[in-house]
């Protein structure tokens, strides 16, 4: 049966650590990092990265627009 | 250490479902974390791209917080004096009818000392957008009190709170607006969440492709946050905007076209 | 042929505006000025060359529309009487910051406050020394006669586009409402899109692949730019007054006193010449037809000439401070003037002379 398999890619160093991305994730993928990036916010990362969809609901709503999204379908 | 996780069986090009719009430039935006003038840019060229309109479409930054919105959008752009961005689309649109004119204006600047040339403007029916953020607060001059601030509120030139009996009651300035003739289409959305900030897009190309109908002004209000302003956490601020400011300002169309 | 007319001041430069092939007129109605927006509208200068004419909400949109359109690389034109300049000065300093060409008319009346709506010329302050804040200067026009109203049209955006700087006609009640024979030019084409965007390639005209966005803002927040940027506008003001300095002069050559004055107040010295003249006194006239740039270099050779100088302006005295200036104590400087819409006649002008350097 096909799945969709997403994958995000921060911009780490463009964040701000604003946290909107994070309830926007029905999977529940994104966290803010414990360490942070050269402007001292904490980034958003992937830390379930196998639950991410690719919907693109933190994309659409990253006030930045540091968030690029892939999907792939995979056969399982 | 957390960090990007690529899965390289998924990061490739003909995976992508979605990146920032090449419409906007590479320069970090000015705003504070989780502002909703960040989305708000990235729709309106969202929106420009979409219809290919990038050789014909010229902006008007406001003075507010926005006011180097012409820093991040890759397009022609005019920057007004406080209040006057509506008077010069005005001459914009009049002297270049084929071009796609908007106006990207705050609360401050739009209700309360642009206040004549944007009704104005819209009474006359210039056939423009207007993109208005309302987050109820000057944000750029350090969280006064705007015509928009919801009675109670709290900035630092109602430090009490707004009291309507001597500082007036928020000025619904869409409502308002949307009485006029010459507005062609009124809507008031928001970009907080993902189904918002979609919907919020759609409405704002629709404003867009009005100015080929020429029949009028059309006008998108944002109901926006002001985290700094408003001394919350984004999350917190855009919570209190649901809680606080949508029951003031309901989202939704104020005034559509006739089919 | 000459094409002669008939016409008020106000109604020439706004013929002048169509002829010239102006884009665009932003107007607000207040008196002595009103002429200039009904007979444009009049025209249908939309059919007679495209030219967009719009009666605004106020002078404060109307100088706001003239910077969208002059941003656009247009040639935008907007007129008005000094309380509605007053309210202009905003806009006129944002143009001035942002480099726009633009051409504003005031058709001066007495002040302060609301005043009165006869001529007056105490508007010269305002209008040569920068008006609204921030350093800079308008190129400042002084029309004395219906034909010079329709002149400077084509003049005053000449010089506007080739310095990218707002240009003000400084005209007064009495030249806007007077009728003169004027002799009208042939009907110029407005530019096409491609010529505007050849004249003005810094215009927001829509951004094609071909080029960088343009930006027309007066903001720099660092202030090492903000300085290096001011140092431009002032090298440009120094070329101003190098190259663009116009005066008449009138019996200077034999002259022992010399009036200077501008717009009205030079059509009264005329005459004030000759009826000095006929009493003995060798008296000549300086009419300063560019008040920015002033022509100090021209007055400062005939202080070394002349016994005395009247600077008779319908104010209380403003541009006898530039006058002063230029002429560096070398001659007594004295000024005459009425005010609150009063038009000096030429006797109380000679009267004056005797009276103050005689």
């Amino acid at each position: 049966m096909a799945k969709v398999k997403g994958s995000i890619v921060v911009d780490i160093e463009k964040c701000k650590g604003c946290e909107v991305c994070v309830p926007a994730c029905p999977t529940d993928v994104i966290r803010l990092a414990e360490n942070v990036n050269g402007k001292g916010y904490h980034f958003a990362y992937m830390e379930n990265p196998d639950n991410c969809t690719g919907c693109a609901n933190c994309a659409i709503v990253c006030p930045d627009g540091v968030i690029t999204v892939y999907r792939k379908k995979v056969n399982e | 250490m957390a960090e990007n996780v690529i899965n390289k069986d998924i990061v490739k090009e003909e995976n992508l479902v979605y990146k920032k719009t090449d419409l906007l430039t590479d320069k970090p935006l000015s705003y504070c974390p989780g502002c909703g003038h960040g989305t708000a840019h990235r729709l309106v060229m969202e929106v420009i791209e979409e219809l290919n309109a990038q050789d014909k479409t010229v902006g008007v930054a406001p003075v507010g917080c926005s006011v180097l919105a012409y820093e991040f959008m890759d397009i022609d752009m005019q920057q007004a004096a406080h209040g006057r961005a509506p008077a010069l689309a005005t001459a914009l649109k009049r002297l270049n009818p084929e071009n796609y004119i908007f106006t990207y204006q705050g609360d401050g600047d739009l209700a309360a000392i642009g206040t004549a040339e944007t009704i104005h403007a819209c009474n006359r029916g210039e056939n423009i957008t207007i993109i208005f953020v309302n987050n109820g607060i000057y944000g750029m001059t350090g969280g006064q009190m705007a015509p928009t601030t919801l009675p109670g509120m709290k900035s630092s030139t109602s430090p009490y709170g707004r009291e309507v009996h001597s500082m007036g009651a928020p000025m619904k300035i869409t409502e308002l607006i949307a009485e006029l003739p010459g507005t062609y289409y009124v809507t008031r959305q928001a970009v907080h969440t993902p189904a918002a900030a979609r919907k919020a897009k759609k409405a704002l190309k629709k404003a867009f492709e009005n100015q080929k109908l020429k029949k009028g002004l059309s006008f998108v209000e944002i109901v926006s946050n002001c985290n700094s302003g408003w001394k919350m956490t984004p999350v917190q601020a855009n919570q209190w905007m649901v809680d606080n400011m949508f029951p003031f300002y309901p989202l939704g169309d104020i005034k559509v076209p006739e089919e | 042929m000459k094409e002669l007319r008939l016409m008020k001041g106000n109604e020439a430069i706004a013929e002048a505006a169509i002829r010239v092939g102006v884009d665009g007129y932003f107007g607000y109605p207040i008196t002595p000025q009103s002429e200039v927006l009904e007979y444009l509208m009049l025209q249908k200068p939309e059919e007679r060359t495209g030219m967009v004419v719009l009666q605004a909400e106020s002078e404060v949109a109307a100088i706001n529309m003239l910077y969208g359109g002059a941003g656009a690389g247009k040639m935008v034109m907007t007129s008005s009487s000094s309380p509605g300049i007053s309210l202009k000065q905003e806009g006129i300093t944002y143009m001035a910051g942002a480099e726009l060409p633009g051409l504003i008319l005031n058709v001066v009346r007495g002040g302060p406050g609301l005043g009165t709506i006869q001529p007056a010329q105490s508007d010269y302050f305002q209008a040569v020394k920068g008006g609204g804040h921030g350093d800079y200067r308008l190129i400042v026009l002084a029309p004395n006669s219906v034909q010079e109203m329709y002149d400077f049209v084509e003049t005053g955006f000449d010089l506007a586009f080739k310095y990218r700087t707002p240009v003000m006609v400084l005209s007064d009640g009495a030249i806007g409402q007077m009728m003169e024979k004027v002799e009208v030019g042939e009907q110029k084409k407005r530019l096409t899109d491609a010529e505007v965007k050849e004249r003005c390639p810094w215009a927001t005209t829509g951004k094609d692949a071909n080029r960088e966005r343009n930006i027309i803002t007066s903001l720099d927040l660092d202030p090492h730019q903000q300085e290096v940027f001011n140092h431009k506008l002032q090298a440009k003001y120094k070329e101003i007054e190098k190259n663009e300095v116009v005066l008449e002069e009138i019996q200077t050559e034999d002259a022992e006193y010399l009036f200077v004055a501008y717009g009205t107040s030079s059509r009264i010295c005329q005459k004030s010449v000759q009826l000095a003249r006929a009493k003995g006194l060798k008296v000549g006239l300086l009419r300063p037809i560019t008040l920015f740039p002033f022509p100090t270099e021209r007055l400062k050779e005939l202080g070394k000439q002349v016994k005395g100088i009247l600077s008779v302006e319908m104010s209380a005295g403003q541009m006898i401070e530039d006058i002063k200036l230029a002429v560096e104590c070398n001659v007594p400087v004295e000024h005459f003037g009425r005010m609150g819409g009063i038009i000096p006649s030429p006797e109380e002008v000679v009267e004056a002379l005797e009276q103050k350097l005689k």
